[in-house]
């Protein structure tokens, strides 16, 4: 595929369109200068404008929602569809776009028996799932440049990850321990179908322990760092419509510097575009805190150290629907197409 | 300007070429307030820290 140059775009479709990560998706493109929307799906609100559904698009676009089983063909194509949607019509969807996007779980992990053992079924495209590229680009840039396929990020595993990163990369953590992830999560992770668990009476103020054992978005940070690292996810629902905030406890060697721990993140992440180191001696807002992330792209990273012990926390938050979905999925966009990476991008997010 | 590594973080901080001995500088990475302790040659140290009970 080319990049078509002029007044051309490359035309876009998203298919399942009408969910929270279709909405923050379809906000990012409609104002990115390199591809025009033209097809957004909806079983559900087939027919209706776009702003119906997502009234933060008002005066933006004038699309309205179509079946799937009208797609044209175009140069991408998004899937937002519920996991294991997107698996059961690989083909077809391949068959109308040289470029595929899939921000569900259905092709993060690479091989089968995982992706068997974390999800409670068998894959119904197993052949496909070595044809996606893992999609976040901090860990897997190269292989994301050119690529046809390319997988979402679970969020929380983006969260975890991204903690754990440095010190993985910079070879002061030791496998041979648990990895603790504390992750502390919005509502918006539960997508917009109502549930009791969502209703607000029952949902606002909670601090509801959701998944302490066995978290499926383990597979997905163990596929990325190494089978070695024991990373275990516990998560707990939290007053928050958007956002992930995670502390991961680990042990790292005793006696380090402050001046050390700066070195191995930035070694890590100077020339990220989307990650921040924040570590700060000073004010209110000394680590990462999601709040201050809402509908940007950025990751902000940080750790909380005792020397005496070698115990820390490696801190990492994240908007869920941003560089935890939509927002990485439109970086691995312009990745595989040839854009600057933070075309689209670069909401920086509002205080208070 | 002049240039000091932080003692804390080890990044470079900039220091106004009229800076003087005493004053109190702030690492724009780490946050950490560092003291100008001698001019000649320019050297900083961590400045003093009240205590405080921040996240207690």
């Amino acid at each position: 595929m080319t990049i078509r140059n002029g007044s051309d775009r490359l035309t876009v479709g998203i298919v399942g369109g009408s969910g929270y990560t279709g909405g923050e998706l379809l906000r990012l493109l409609l104002h990115h200068d390199g591809v025009a929307v033209t097809q957004v799906t909806s079983e559900t609100h087939a027919g209706a404008p776009l702003p119906q559904v997502h009234p933060h698009l008002r005066g933006q676009t004038d699309l309205r929602f179509i079946s799937r089983q009208r797609l044209a063909p175009c140069d991408v194509l998004f899937l937002a569809m519920p996991h294991g949607q997107a698996q059961a019509e690989i083909e077809r969807y391949a068959g109308l776009a040289p470029r595929l996007i899939d921000l569900s779980a259905d092709f993060r992990l690479r091989d089968a028996d995982r992706y068997t053992r974390a999800y409670g079924h068998a894959h119904a495209a197993p052949a496909w799932l070595e044809r996606f590229v893992y999609g976040l680009p901090e860990i897997n840039r190269d292989a994301l440049r050119d690529a046809c396929y390319v997988s979402g990020v679970g969020c929380n595993a983006t969260a975890v990850l991204l903690a754990l990163w440095a010190p993985v990369r910079g070879g002061l953590l030791d496998a041979g321990q648990p990895l603790i992830a504390d992750v502390k999560v919005g509502s918006s992770e539960a997508g917009n179908t109502p549930t009791a668990a969502s209703h607000h009476p029952a949902r606002s103020g909670v601090v509801r322990p959701f998944q302490l054992t066995g978290h499926r978005h383990e597979d997905e940070v163990r596929q990325a760092l190494g089978d070695s690292f024991d990373v275990r996810i516990a998560v707990t629902s939290v007053e928050m419509v958007r956002g992930v905030a995670a502390a991961v406890h680990i042990t790292l060697p005793a006696g380090l510097a402050e001046r050390d721990l700066w070195a191995c993140y930035r070694a890590a992440w100077t020339g990220e575009p989307f990650v921040r180191i924040v570590h700060t001696a000073q004010g209110l807002h000394r680590h990462p805190e999601p709040r201050l992330l809402a509908g940007t792209n950025y990751a902000d990273v940080g750790w909380e150290y005792d020397p005496q012990t070698g115990r820390a926390a490696l801190l990492c938050a994240l908007d869920n629907l941003g560089k935890g979905a939509a927002g990485t999925a439109v970086q691995c966009l312009n990745l595989m197409c040839g854009f600057e990476e933070t075309t689209g991008l670069s909401f920086g997010g509002f205080f208070p | 300007m002049n240039q000091v590594e932080c003692v804390e973080c080890g990044t470079t901080v900039s220091v106004p070429d009229n800076v003087m001995r005493g004053e109190i500088l702030v690492c724009q990475d780490c946050g950490t307030e560092l003291e100008v302790i001698e001019l000649d040659p320019l050297t900083v140290d961590l400045a003093p820290l009240e205590m405080e009970d921040w996240g207690e």
